[in-house]
């Protein structure tokens, strides 16, 4: 029970950063691989605030959201607006942007350990015990996956309810129809990828609370969050929502019962499962 | 299979290439062999990289996960077997994981591919830490009588393997395959090429490649570790100086190899902190001012003048 409700906890976030993930691939079709980079800037800024400001993280990501907002709207526009001009097919513009996103991922953790330094980064906000059926959790942990919840709940009303959703999920599930109805796929695609910057970068903030980062530790979580959008299906809220939580559940699960080292190779059999299993994601189709 | 006449003049002209190589410890300048070990394994898996890479398209990002494999079987069996043996069980080991990897994800779309390899050298390393530390045991200690220039003998060898190797797909019916599910693999898959088992049984020369230059250099270290071993950065700067160079040819990206090992040299004997920087700059200049590596400057300069001169 501890093990299930730890691990739906973390799973919030995961979900969160996912979603991310899953906006810049499934809408904008960039493999973004320095979406850790992001996260992790997303964290110190945060850490930063409460530690210089004593301003709570709740309050820092509403300043967070913007800038990394206004950061992926740029880095898309200048740099990956290119690669998608030139590419000529998918299989191109995949490998160009998985190149071109490895060099900023690099470039992220170059500046941030210029910056900050190589050491660990955490502080204390709210590490208060809380009381939740009959077992105490992190009041932190609890307000994280809180705020997670709502945000993501937010996007899914937004991309199911509302006209420019609507225009997005049409771009997610056929990019060049989608241009025929009068869509400008462009500025969406732009428009998605600097929102799945800003909410992985709020999921930065939010994990920062609970968790302690580094420079260097971004690339883990992009695997993380790559293996969940992989399973979850792309451009798939739902699927992710529920790939996030099973990846949190099975994650505590193996580093309390086995060893916490262990945790990536647990999100790898998860994944070689999909892969074997359900290549097409959990609730995805088959295509023919 | 017949040997036409530039085709030996090219085999004269790398023999004679390996012959001066090979008497780079001879100088006896410590420095200039240690520099000489690294541009041989670099080349050696970049090489080997571009092999599969190259006709695919697919990024690999499993080196550093085979390397710290091979590391660990010299380590493990060097009190036990002869080192050439060592090296032989680590290049079948590469192979088979390769295999089974390739086997996993070569089905799917490349992008599975990606993201599997990107974490594999994490992974194993997780799995060795957690056995170790149940075991109780924390490093391993690789003890030999074999010095710098014996490991540059062995990985020049490895290296020449790996352009033989090469060549002979480049001639074989697989080569001719790969060529054509590079160019368009509907169309492969249309002539009869299973394009899943070509690109499984290609994936597994650059896999066992990188597990026979981790066990060649097992002894250079000295004392292995995990971290020290599956060091993720390994894959990347094979990446960067095979796409330098350009994958599309055999000796792409042995021009790649020469000028970034240099440069990461340069760098992190002045700027230790940097280094990650520069691999991240190296990355865009690939993707947006050298697409097709050195080689495809060249070809370009070629056409021209060819141009000129039928003009």
């Amino acid at each position: 029970m501890d093990i299930l409700i730890t691990g739906i906890l973390l799973g919030g976030t995961y979900a969160l950063i996912a979603i991310g993930l899953n906006l810049q691939y499934g809408v904008a079709r960039i493999m973004n691989l320095a979406n850790g980079e992001i996260l992790v800037a997303g964290g110190y800024l945060a850490f930063i605030a409460y530690v210089s400001l004593q301003l709570s993280p709740l309050l820092t990501i509403f300043l967070v959201a913007p800038l990394a907002f206004a950061l992926n709207w740029l880095i898309y526009r200048v740099m990956l607006q290119p690669l998608v001009n030139r590419a000529k097919t998918r299989g191109q513009l995949e490998t160009d942007s998985i190149l071109a996103t490895f060099g900023m991922s690099f470039i992220g953790v170059g500046l941030m350990l210029g910056f900050f330094g190589g050491d660990y980064f955490s502080y204390s906000f709210m590490a208060v015990p809380l009381q939740l059926l009959g077992s105490t959790y992190g009041a932190n942990r609890v307000i994280a996956f809180c705020m997670a919840v709502l945000i993501c709940g937010a996007l899914y009303l937004w991309l199911n309810r509302s006209r420019a959703g609507l225009s997005i999920r049409a771009i997610a599930t056929a990019p060049a129809s989608a241009r025929l109805v009068g869509i400008d796929v462009k500025r969406l695609s732009a428009l998605a990828f600097a929102l799945g910057g800003a909410v992985t970068a709020v999921g930065g903030a939010l994990i920062s609370t609970y968790l302690t980062l580094d420079a260097s530790t971004g690339v883990v979580f992009t695997l993380k969050a790559l293996i969940i959008v992989i399973m979850g299906g792309v451009g798939d809220v739902r699927g992710t929502i529920v790939a996030a939580l099973l990846l949190g559940i099975v994650e505590t699960a193996v580093a309390s019962l086995l060893d916490p080292g262990l945790t990536l190779a647990a999100a790898y059999i998860l994944f070689l499962g999909i892969l074997l299993f359900r290549p097409q994601g959990l609730f995805g189709k088959t295509t023919t | 299979m017949s040997l036409t006449g530039s085709d030996l003049r090219n085999l004269v002209l790398a023999a004679l290439a390996l012959g001066i190589c090979a008497l780079l410890p001879l100088s006896g300048s410590g420095y200039w062999l240690g520099l000489g070990v690294t541009i041989a394994m670099f080349t050696a898996l970049a090489t080997s990289w571009a092999l599969f890479s190259g006709p695919t398209h697919y990024i690999s990002l499993a080196t550093a996960a085979f390397f710290g494999v091979g590391t660990y079987v010299t380590g493990l069996g060097i009190d036990s077997l002869p080192y050439w043996g060592l090296i032989g069980i680590a290049g079948a080991i590469g192979a088979v994981l390769a295999a089974l990897v390739g086997l996993a994800t070569l089905r799917l779309s490349g992008v599975y591919f990606v993201i599997f390899t990107l974490g594999l050298a994490e992974l194993v390393r997780q799995v060795i830490t957690w056995v170790q530390n149940n075991s109780g045991q924390k490093g391993l200690y690789v003890l030999t009588d074999l010095d710098e220039a014996g490991i540059y003998w062995w990985l020049l060898g490895l290296v020449t393997a790996v352009f033989v190797t090469g060549w002979l797909i480049g001639r074989s019916r697989l080569g001719f395959a790969l060529r054509i599910i590079g160019d368009d693999e509907t169309v492969a898959a249309h002539s009869g090429i299973n394009t899943a088992r070509a690109k499984v049984l290609l994936f597994m020369v650059p896999g066992a490649v990188a597990a026979m230059t981790g066990a060649i250099l097992a002894p250079r270290y000295v004392y292995i570790e995990p971290s020290l071993a599956f060091a993720p950065i390994l894959s990347f700067q094979v990446v960067i100086m095979a796409l330098l160079g350009g994958a599309s040819r055999l000796w792409g990206p042995l021009v790649g190899v020469i000028p970034f090992t240099f440069l990461l040299e340069a760098v992190s004997a002045n700027f230790p902190n940097q280094s990650t920087l520069v691999i991240g700059v190296a990355f865009l200049i690939i993707v947006y001012f050298l697409p097709n590596g050195f080689v495809g400057l060249l070809d370009r300069a070629l056409t021209r003048t060819g141009h000129r001169r039928e003009a």
